[in-house]
């Protein structure tokens, strides 16, 4: 029988990229809690015309939860927001080769964290929320919550 | 790789392996042939093995009957008891909060059957609250399940106080012995026990042979019919060489526990003491005195890790460990309901809020100081590198 987590995602797991707080950040999200098992600080740093500058988590959680959170910085950094928006769930989990169905649930949270953390960047400077939520549906659609 | 998941069941003793090894050559007569030599030399393997395995919880032998698994025998006592006729107009059943799930779930079941299922509460120590349980013992209470040691969180029972309890009520009193047979003296007639499990896997034996004592006298049906094997209580060609290994299992423990389990006892308070020590954030889960847990057993959490990433990083350093958490446990789940928190966390009120699973370490023989000195020499850097990443750490 393999074990229950792949080389990609045990990678992830044991040498988290982009790990840590973010002074400069001025898009940051919480999600989840302990109670669910599972929780993650995104902190991003988004340039002036919009791009992921820089990128950095922090996760409690899982094994997969700790490296869906990696993955995602990973692929997310360096990407415009709209970019950005259209890196959901199937592309974390295929690009950590597959996680166990079960935990899949895990690697949702990761998407939820950027999708607040741009909420949180829009509020605060002061651009129109509808615009994101109009690109968040574009590319998403209408899903529910995971918490 | 450093075994620490003892309780899930200990390597085999070589004595053992010697003891079966002719039973799958030469020796494979089935028991129920008595017409020839073959079939008598299994069945005289399987009654030296019965001896020995009532000799260790001061049975007769006639009263032990082999089974395939703990689970089964538990399944057996509950299920059986239950449904004989003399006992149908009873309709209610107690269970410790801490009971496996090979008793919680048949008893679950038997709600929708018309049947009353009490939970008896345990202390934050995970001692059975004999108040409660008293005043949850009624005339309508047939069947009552104890674990006499829990073996993730490790705490032992004090079997006297409660079955005298029980036994005044005239109420069934099922004893599950699993966890502590081979690390604690078991005796049927001390415990007042009418049913008892044991498995072999916990004896130094191999998997897929376990064993129920029933008090003579007690009315029990049988869940497995067939061809009248174990007195027509458990059906069923008998499992020669896994019975012979319990057989020898129950030996060795009889006669070498007094000279391992103070070994083991030194070797688990030397382990708790050191990982509690190692940060202030390291709590035991179950009893902390550890002449009132099993011998060699160890559990805790670790506020701001979540349990499963604890657990796979003590796999990454080459330690197997379990976990009380059922997320990591029963990563192979069918789905996400399978994934909450460990029902006997919750019983101990341990904090789910602020904990997200359990590491159980439970010692056997075959454990050395080393063993443990190379633990405790790993986990900060595991601590360390979970609380770095873990966002609710802030210290």
């Amino acid at each position: 029988m393999k074990s229950p987590y792949n080389d990609t995602v045990m990678d992830h797991f044991m040498n988290p990229r982009n790990m840590g707080d973010l002074e400069d950040a001025n898009a940051v999200a919480e999600v989840g809690n302990p109670a669910c098992g599972d929780m993650m600080r995104l902190m991003l740093k988004i340039t002036d015309d919009g791009v992921i500058e820089d990128i950095k988590f922090k996760t409690f959680g899982c094994a997969a939860a700790i490296a869906s959170s990696s993955m995602t910085s990973e692929i997310i950094k360096g990407k415009t927001i709209e970019e950005a928006i259209q890196v959901g769930n199937n592309d974390i989990v295929s690009a950590l080769g597959g996680v166990p169905e079960v935990k899949v649930h895990c690697s949702i949270m990761a998407e939820e964290a950027l999708e607040d953390a741009l909420k949180d960047y829009y509020t605060k400077t002061g651009k129109s929320l509808d615009d994101l939520n109009a690109m968040i549906h574009k590319y998403k659609g209408d899903r529910p919550e995971h918490h | 790789m450093i075994y620490l998941d003892n309780i899930a069941g200990c390597a085999p003793d070589k004595r053992v392996v010697e003891k079966i090894l002719p039973f799958l050559t030469e020796r494979y007569g089935n028991a129920s042939s008595h017409f020839y030599h073959l079939g008598r030399d299994a069945f005289e393997a399987m009654e030296e093995a019965r001896k020995e395995v009532a000799q260790l919880m001061g049975a007769n032998s006639d009263d032990v009957y082999f089974t395939a698994s703990g689970t089964e025998s538990n399944n057996l006592a509950l299920k059986g008891v239950i449904s004989h006729p003399d006992n149908l107009h009873k309709k209610h059943i107690i269970l410790s909060e801490l009971e496996h799930y090979s008793l919680q779930n048949p008893a679950r079941r038997l709600i929708s059957k018309g049947y009353k299922v009490s939970w008896a509460k345990v202390t934050p120590q995970g001692h059975v609250d004999t108040d409660h349980l008293a005043s949850l013992l009624n005339e309508d209470t047939v069947f009552v399940a104890i674990q006499h040691a829990n073996p993730e969180i490790g705490t032992v029972q004090d079997i006297a106080t409660i079955s005298k309890l029980v036994k005044a009520s005239g109420a069934h009193l099922h004893i599950d012995a699993v966890a502590s047979a081979g690390l604690l003296p078991i005796d049927v007639d001390t415990f007042r026990a009418d049913t008892l499990s044991i498995s072999g896997t916990n004896l130094y034996g191999i998997r897929g042979t376990a064993a129920l004592y029933i008090r003579k006298g007690v009315k029990i049906l049988p869940v497995t019919e067939g061809g009248g094997q174990e007195q027509g209580i458990r059906a069923g060609s008998e499992n020669i060489v896994g019975i012979v290994a319990m057989g020898e299992g129950a030996r060795i423990v009889r006669e070498e526990m007094s000279s391992y389990v103070p070994q083991l006892q030194a070797l688990g308070e030397n382990l708790m003491s050191r990982i509690t020590s190692l940060y202030d954030f390291i709590h035991i889960t179950g009893e902390s005195d550890m002449s009132k847990r099993l011998p060699g057993n160890v559990s805790f959490w670790v506020e701001y890790i979540e349990g499963e990433s604890l657990l796979m990083w003590y796999a990454v350093k080459g330690f197997a460990v379990a976990s009380g958490s059922a997320c990591a446990s029963n990563i192979l789940a069918e789905d996400e309901d399978d994934l909450e928190a460990s029902p006997i966390l919750t019983a101990v009120g341990v904090p789910t809020d602020i904990c997200a699973g359990s590491v159980t370490m439970s010692l056997s023989r075959t454990n050395t100081q080393e063993h443990v000195d190379r633990v405790i020499a790993e986990t900060p850097d595991i601590v360390d590198r979970l609380c770095a990443i873990s966002p609710a750490f802030n210290k």
